[in-house]
């Protein structure tokens, strides 16, 4: 899985002591490396821990093993979308899912699109209004989105890459 | 000097003074930097976190594009980097992955040319020498903190730049400017990324963390050489304690770029008073 040896892991929980989000999530990273050499599949793809993870890296510099803990999350998330698993952290994939629908529709991110979008999906309409109006005002948020010219393009990758909508 | 420029999407909307700080200090260096025409989101942590082929492809097609421009890519976003460098180095070196990539291009691509950050041509090509003939505004007095954020030096194979726990390209860099770089344990701790809309609690609390560190070591100001690790930085903090500059912007400052003020105006946390009472405006 992820091309990288799971089986190496002995443990040693470096990893998980240097998370930068250990602190929010119910599964340390070298739990969920546990989780998959122990074939435990469903526990691992409905954890909160792999759409919480921030992808910093850290865990993959200072593994003493080489075992690509990043790697086995990414390769998590995908199964665990492809495979339909109840998502431990909805508001993450959501944020993930319109981000490509932006970049499938126009080929770069429109960010106040982004934040509207998201804004209506969550129904949280108010916070960080103030910083947004902020923001806008200061020319940070264009109001109107770009497209690239080669449209057609940035669709067929999306259609060749996953076959269907992200 | 010449580099095809990937800028990134944050660049045109949110971190648009780093894009022109950037290309005004590239200007001062004689550094050339070729647009890449109709260039593509990279894809960034949603692309890797949904599929690895669709972040390839997103990725590759930029990789494409700048092929043609036969030179090697220059590129600020740290994310924006490790997205085309991890798909270069896997194109370089597994030939089938290179085929389905291309395919999903429909446009060839060889992998010939490298990717590099702003802060590593700057280091290994133009040299600090180069630099400290350019600085006419010594930023004298100027105690800051480098944030080196994640993607610049990990994961340390890609990266193949700067140590991995304890960079100091940033702090050297400063102090050729006349700044001074104060010593920090927050260099390269995490500031919540892409969490940044999903999870404001999770960005929050680390940001409020790098505050206190920095606030620990005296410093005045953070720099850094994300857009993201920016505008988290600027918009998390509790209380506007800490001015967020890119290295470019203070760059642009010690050279006595006459533009400085347009990006200064754009910071969350306004930067104005912190130069002015240093004599520096």
């Amino acid at each position: 899985m992820a091309g990288t040896s799971v089986v190496r892991c002995y443990q040693c929980m470096t990893c998980s002591l240097g998370c930068p989000v250990a602190f929010a999530i119910d599964d340390l990273p070298h739990q969920i490396v546990r989780m998959v050499q122990l074939g435990m599949a469903k526990r691992a793809l409905s954890s909160s821990t792999i759409w919480r993870c921030a992808a910093c890296e850290t865990c993959v510099a200072r593994c003493p093993n080489g075992v690509d803990v990043l790697g086995v999350m990414d390769a998590l998330r995908e199964m665990a979308l492809t495979e339909k698993a109840e998502i431990g952290d909805p508001a993450v994939t959501a944020f993930n899912r319109t981000f490509l629908q932006n970049v499938r529709a126009l080929g770069r991110q429109y960010d106040l699109g982004l934040i509207l979008l998201l804004k209506l999906k969550t129904r949280d309409l108010f916070s960080d209004l103030t910083l947004g109006i902020r923001m806008f005002l200061k020319g940070k948020l264009k109001l109107l989105p770009h497209k690239i010219e080669d449209s057609k393009g940035i669709k067929a990758i999306f259609q060749k890459a996953t076959g269907s909508q992200p | 000097m010449r580099y095809a420029y990937y800028p990134g999407c944050s660049l045109t909307s949110t971190a648009q003074e780093y894009d022109l700080s950037a290309r005004a200090v590239c200007r001062e260096l004689g550094v050339a930097l070729d647009e890449v025409a109709d260039w593509n989101c990279c894809g960034a942590s949603p692309g890797h976190c949904t599929s690895a082929r669709l972040a390839h492809a997103l990725a590759g097609r930029n990789l494409a594009l700048a092929e043609r421009q036969g030179m090697d890519l220059a590129v600020v976003c740290p994310a924006c980097l490790l997205r085309l460098r991890t798909t270069r180095r896997r194109a370089k070196a597994d030939a089938d992955f290179r085929r389905d990539l291309e395919g999903m291009l429909e446009m060839p691509y060889e992998a010939a040319h490298d990717v590099r950050h702003l802060l590593e041509i700057l280091s290994d090509e133009v040299g600090m020498t180069a630099i400290r003939r350019r600085v006419r505004k010594p930023l004298r007095g100027l105690r800051l903190v480098c944030y080196y954020g994640c993607f610049l030096v990990r994961p340390p194979e890609v990266m193949r730049f700067d140590d991995p726990e304890n960079p100091q390209a940033l702090d050297v860099l400063m102090n050729t400017l006349g700044a001074a770089a104060v010593d920090w344990p927050g260099k390269v701790d995490c500031c919540g990324g892409s969490l940044a809309l999903s999870r404001r609690d999770v960005v929050t609390k680390l940001v409020g963390d790098l505050a206190d560190l920095a606030e620990g070591a005296g410093a005045k100001a953070i720099v850094t050489a994300c857009p993201l690790c920016q505008a988290n930085l600027e918009s998390r903090q509790k209380g506007e304690r800490f001015p967020v500059f890119y290295f470019t912007e203070l760059m642009g400052l010690a050279f006595g770029v006459k533009d400085v003020h347009t990006w200064f105006k754009k910071h969350l946390v306004n930067p104005l008073p912190l130069l002015a009472s240093h004599g520096l405006l």
